[in-house]
This record gives structure tokens, sequence and C-alpha cells, in this order.
């Protein structure tokens, strides 16, 4: 029961914990969302253009990540990337491809489906009248989206990004199943070279909460704001 | 407490006592005190804002209230020993934007209430539906949905569905203010109707002509008070206030 | 690339002894099917009541169904699949803990637990904002004829905040079909879980992870077929 919890187990393994295990998630957390939320926007604009080719394949990578789990994401991703390496180099041999390089391009990949969803909706809630004024203007398809679209669009999309972020932060927890150490991870090698399981794993969750919680509601209040600023 | 009077006393249907109500800091009802007897028909009316919706809708304890009372067919409303839906089963409600169920066909929104609360059969409770619906001159809609009818069809089936609880008193909250102005009039007349029949009915309305056409009594309010409380004839030939004269100069001027 | 693909390897005999390739992989979508619709009924089910609860006049009713929605959306959903697992059982009295981990499929029963309060969670976002969706009047006009708040909820507002919220939830089903793959860690031989094993013992890695895509895709077909299907049977006639 909880009366038996051996705290001194976490306090010790603490610098492991966050030193690496959190340093880590946070890492990962921040490429992924910077390289997502570019390449998401890349997709959705290709999604927009008209272009029926470019349309097509944009719709068709989008709805193919939102239909496969992200476990099963990670494992392609972590058996191909050695070969999409070598063919991108010409080398005869898969490379070596090191484990978080692996998961940074899952997980960037991965997003960007969900962020381009979400910048395309941002996109779309944009009056029509908008584009069609820098149209009238001489601008040209990028010009407009660059200088009149995105900026607007982007400003109403900062809450559901960070929001996706969030998440993002919780789903880096399943490179678990690569044996890496993130902050799950970390706290899970403790807690079975200790035999800890219930003191380490209860600790991880309030973590996790803490941050996220804190997190969402800092996102609730700039929502607010920029609710009232509109 | 005291035992539920029996329903047949000689008192009013509904007796309203100094009732007052505050949203927080902000006072909506002012000592408001009326009564409507059995068979009487009270307008309510007076400027948006006045508090005539809401005092309506404590009578039935959709909005409570926190000093006064109101008593409905000797039930008390502000008693925690009512049984609030056996008090509302009796008191029928007609809602500004008719609030028919919309996932329901026409006969089920007049069926639903009849089964579930006062536990008729299914076939009792649909004949009686088709019977109110052949009053409000709708029997051919019967299996449609309320989307597929027009505002006014609308809210005389929801006229029916108060109807077929066979209520003692009816509250009609702004009933033709959400139509277009040409379905008013097949509105008010399933009203004036159900007025003769002898059925007690408390309306808040700025229809005028009904009005003066069925109402024994005008309840006139304006800024969470009853100004004037009067006969009908009284209300319109010689209204004592400044502002019902005002709000008469308003609203017939068109 | 030199990869030697091998897609004769699915007719091939599995070195479990009971089938081919391919029968392991239904069998994977078997589990991953069936863990789906034990947890949906669950995740359905509690996050309407919370869902509900977030939309009573009762301040506890609201802090309650606040705490659950803010306590299972926080947390990832993998430490949770632990917590049920590991944890849990730790924290029960003894007797009962060991029951429960001796239990035969119990990853299976812990996958279903987990994912199911995981879920509903998510359900009750969507069930509080169709409810919310709805004019005030609805719940007026059906308190007005007599009804309880329960009936009310049951018969008026349910109804009619499921019709609006068909969309979300339909992608939340999705989800929580996904998110079943999560399992694989506590030991659910479900699709992805297959699809690995098959990879780790015929080494013919990217026919066992297409043919798992598919089969993914496939299911996210059908349900989409299915929620239209459904959508256009509960559609109200003359809209709302």
């Amino acid at each position: 029961m909880l009366a038996g919890l051996d705290l001194s187990v976490v306090a010790d393994s603490l610098p492991y914990l966050f030193g690496e295990g959190m340093v880590f998630t946070l890492t990962l957390t921040a490429l992924a969302a910077s390289g997502g939320i570019v390449l998401g926007t890349g997709l959705a604009l290709l999604r927009l253009s008209g272009v029926p080719g470019l349309t097509h394949a944009a719709k068709l990578y989008v709805e193919l990540m939102r239909s496969l789990p992200l476990v099963l994401v990670i494992f392609w991703f972590y058996f191909l990337v050695p070969y999409l390496g070598a063919w991108a180099i010409g080398a005869d041999t898969p490379i070596r491809v090191g484990a978080f390089a692996s998961a940074l391009v899952t997980f960037t990949l991965f997003e960007a489906a969900y962020f381009s969803e979400i910048v395309r909706a941002g996109i779309q809630s944009i009056p029509k009248g908008q584009s069609a004024a820098a149209r009238a203007l001489g601008m040209s398809y990028a010009q407009v989206m660059r200088l009149v679209v995105l900026p607007q669009a982007l400003r109403n999309m900062v809450p559901l990004l960070l929001t996706q972020t969030i998440v993002l932060f919780q789903d880096t927890s399943l490179v678990y199943v690569l044996s890496l150490t993130d902050f799950l991870g970390a706290a899970s090698k403790v807690a079975q070279r200790d035999g800890r399981l219930v003191e380490m794993y209860l600790f991880a969750a309030l973590v996790y909460f803490a941050v996220c919680f804190a997190a969402s509601l800092l996102v609730r209040r700039l929502q607010a704001r920029t609710a009232i600023a509109r | 407490m005291t035992a539920p009077q029996p329903a047949a006393t000689g008192g009013p249907m509904i007796a309203i006592e100094a009732v007052s109500k505050w949203y927080g800091e902000v006072r909506v009802l002012a000592g408001c005190s009326t009564a409507v007897t059995r068979g009487e028909v009270v307008v309510v009316c007076g400027p948006s804002g006045s508090g005539k919706s809401t005092l309506l809708k404590c009578v039935n304890a959709l909005e409570p209230f926190q000093e006064g009372q109101i008593t409905v067919d000797g039930t008390r409303v502000r008693d925690k020993a009512t049984n609030l839906p056996r008090l509302r089963a009796r008191v029928g409600m007609v809602f500004q934007h008719f609030e028919l169920f919309p996932h329901l066909s026409v006969l089920d929104n007049l069926t639903l209430a009849p089964r579930k609360v006062l536990g008729r059969s299914k076939a009792e409770a649909a004949r009686r539906g088709l019977d109110l619906l052949a009053r409000v001159g709708l029997s051919a809609h019967a299996h449609k949905h309320p989307g597929q009818l027009s505002g006014g069809q609308q809210q005389r089936v929801a006229i029916a569905r108060a109807l077929a609880m066979d209520p003692v008193v009816m509250l009609f909250d702004e009933p033709t203010s959400a139509l277009d102005p040409e379905m008013v009039g097949e509105v008010l007349d399933v009203m004036v109707e159900l007025a003769r029949d002898g059925m007690t009915m408390m309306v808040v309305t700025h229809e005028m002509g009904f009005a003066r056409k069925v109402a024994d009594r005008v309840v006139f309010m304006d800024r969470g008070e009853i100004v004037e409380d009067v006969a009908k004839d009284a209300f319109f030939d010689r209204p004592r206030s400044e502002r019902a004269q005002q709000f008469l100069s308003k609203i017939l001027a068109h | 690339m030199n990869y030697t693909w091998n897609w004769g390897i699915f007719l091939e005999p599995s070195p479990e002894g009971a089938g081919s390739y391919a029968d392991m992989l239904l069998s994977g979508l078997a589990w991953t099917v069936v863990t789906a619709l034990c947890s949906w009924a669950i995740a359905f089910t509690l996050g309407s009541v919370v869902g509900v609860m977030r939309t009573l006049p009762s301040r506890t009713a609201n802090a309650i169904g606040a705490a659950y929605v803010e306590g299972f959306r926080n947390v990832p959903l993998l430490v949770q699949m632990f917590l049920w697992y590991f944890v849990l059982p730790e924290l029960l009295p003894a007797r009962l803990g060991a029951a429960v981990k001796q239990m035969p499929d119990a990853p299976f029963y812990t996958a279903v637990l987990c994912l199911g309060f995981f879920t509903a969670a998510r359900v009750a976002e969507q069930v509080r904002a169709g409810i919310r969706a709805l004019p005030r009047g609805q719940a007026q006009a059906g308190l007005a004829l007599g009804l309880t708040w329960a009936q009310t909820y049951r018969a008026v507002l349910l109804p009619n905040a499921y019709r609006i919220i068909l969309p979300p939830l339909t992608s939340e089903f999705l989800n929580n079909l996904k998110n079943t793959s999560v399992a694989l860690t506590i030991g659910l031989l479900e699709l992805t879980a297959r699809a690995r094993s098959m990879q780790e013992f015929s080494f013919q890695v990217f026919e066992a992870f297409t043919a798992a895509t598919l089969l993914y895709v496939a299911l996210n077909l059908v349900v989409i077929a299915g929620a239209t299907l459904l959508e256009r049977r509960v559609a109200v006639p003359g809209g709302r």
C-alpha cells in the first residue's frame, strides 16, 4: 500500500531522470514540434494550392499518417530510415542511424500531418476576401500566403499548435518501444533496476501531469487573450 | 409544512406575493405581487428587460427567486418539499422559440411527457395527441419533424404539446415574437380559442390587439416592478402611470 | 536499396506453429478490434456521464467532471497503461492484487480498462460541447413539461447532442482504435505487436509493416463508412 512507498529511490534518481530523461524528452519535443510545424505548413499549402497532383499527394500523406498508430510509425521509420539514408547518399548498405535521429525523423514526419490539419483550418478561417484583395494588388500565390494570409492565420492558430505540442510532448513517451532514455524511459530503467515500479511510475505520472496541466492552463489564458484581441 | 390544499378551492390559480430576484448584485424582480384567478386571462407587458419573462418563469420554477412566494393551485413553488416535476406537469408553458424537440416527430413531441410523466399508454397518448393536433389544425403533419414545419406551425404544435398534459393553467412567453409577421395570426387564433374555452392563461406579449380581445386584466412591468395591474379597459383607456402611457404610445404608434 | 523482398512470406508457417504469418497478423487484427470495441463501450458510457456532470447546475458535479478530464488528459497514455498494469495491483489489498496479476489475458483486460478510462475523458469533452451547443430553452422545455432532470437529459438533450457530435466522436473512436497499439508494451498481442514479431522471426520487416499498414487503413475506411451510414440513419428530417 501507499504507506510502504520508498521515496528515496525517486530522490536518488532525480539527476538521472531530469538531467538525461527530461532533457531528451524536451529536446525531442522542441525539435519535432518546430520541424512538424514547418513541414505541416508546407503540406497545408500544397493541399490548398489547387494543383491537382500536389493537392492529392499532400492529402494522401496526411490521411495515411492519421490512420496509423504512432507506435507502428515509430517501428516503420526505425527500420526504414537507414535504407532511406543509404538511398539518399547512394550507399550500398543501410547506413547506421542513431536512435535519437530516427525518433526525431519519425515524430517530425508524423506530427506534421496533424499540424498541417491545424494550419489548413487556420488558413481556411481567413475570409476569402483577404486573398482576393491581395491578388487584386497583383501578388502571387506565394506572396498572398506569406504576406497576407499566413500572418493572420498563424496568430489564430497559436493556441491549437501549442495544444498539439503538449500532445506531442506526451507522445514522445512512446520512444519507450525503442528502449530510448526519455523521461519515462529513464524512470522505467530505474524502476526495473531497483524493483520500485510503483514509486517510479507514480512519480513519472505526477511529473507529466504537472507539466501538461500547467502548460494547458497557459494555453487557455493565451486563448482568452487572443479571443479578446480579435 | 402545510398539507397541500385541495385543488378546487376558491383561491386564485396563481398567487404571486412580493417576489424578488437577484442575478448576483443586480435585482431583476422587485417585490412583485399579483394573482391570476381561475378562468382568467392576464396579459403581462412592458419594455424589454422589464422582467416579465423572468417573472413568468418563476411561476413554474424554471427561474429560482430569493424572496417572496408563488402558489400555483395550492402548491408553493419556493418550498423544498414541493415536487417540482409534478407541479410543472400541471402548468403548461409555451416558449418564444417554440423549443420543440427536433429529433422527435410532431406526434412524439406531444406524447413524450404524457407517457413519461403521467404514465399514459402509447396508444392513449397518441389518441389524445392526434385530437389536439386536429384542434390546432395540424392533423396532416403528425408524422413530420419540427424542422419541416413553418414557425407558425411549430408554435401551434408547441401549444398542443403543452395542452397534452391537461394543464390547469397555461403560461405563454412571448409566443409570437420569434415569428414572421404573416404567421402571428394563426398562433393568436389558437390562443384566442383557448381563452374562450375557459383556460386560465398568463401571457407575456407585445400583441396589444390580442390583449384587447381576450385579456381580463393587464399587468404592466418596468425595471422589475409591477407598475400597473388593472382591468383591460382601464389599462388601455386611462393608464395611470407615465411609464405605461409612454409604453402604449410607442407600441400603438405603429 | 538492397533489400530482398519476399511477398510470399505471409503464406509461410509462423514459428509459433499454429498457422501462417498471415494468420498471425489476422489474429492481431482481431485483438485490435475486440480491444477497441470493449474499451469504447466503457469510454462512451463513462464519457457521457462525466460530460453530463460538467453541464449540471451543481458545482460539485462540475468539479468532479473537470478533475476527471484534466487527470486523464494530462498524463501520457503509455504512463497510464503502466499505472494500470504495474502499479494498481500493488496498491490493491495483497490477495486481490495477486489474483489480478495471475488473471489469464491480464494485458487484454488492463488495456480495455486503461483505454476506456483514457478515451472517456475525450468523449466527455465532446458530450459537454454537444450539450452546450443546444439552445438553453430545450432543457427548460423538457422541465416545463414535468420531466425530471434525468428524463430531460435522456429523452431530449443527449439524443440531440449525440447527433451534433457524431463526427468528432467518430474521430475519437478512430483514435481509440489506433491507441490499442500502445498496449503492446504490456504484452497485448494486437496488430502492431504481431507485425513486430513477424519482423523479428522472418526478417521481412517491410512486408510485415506494409501488411499492418494496409490493415489499419482498411479498418479506418470501414469505420468511416459505418459512421457515414449511421449519420444518414439518425439524420433528423428537416435538419435542425
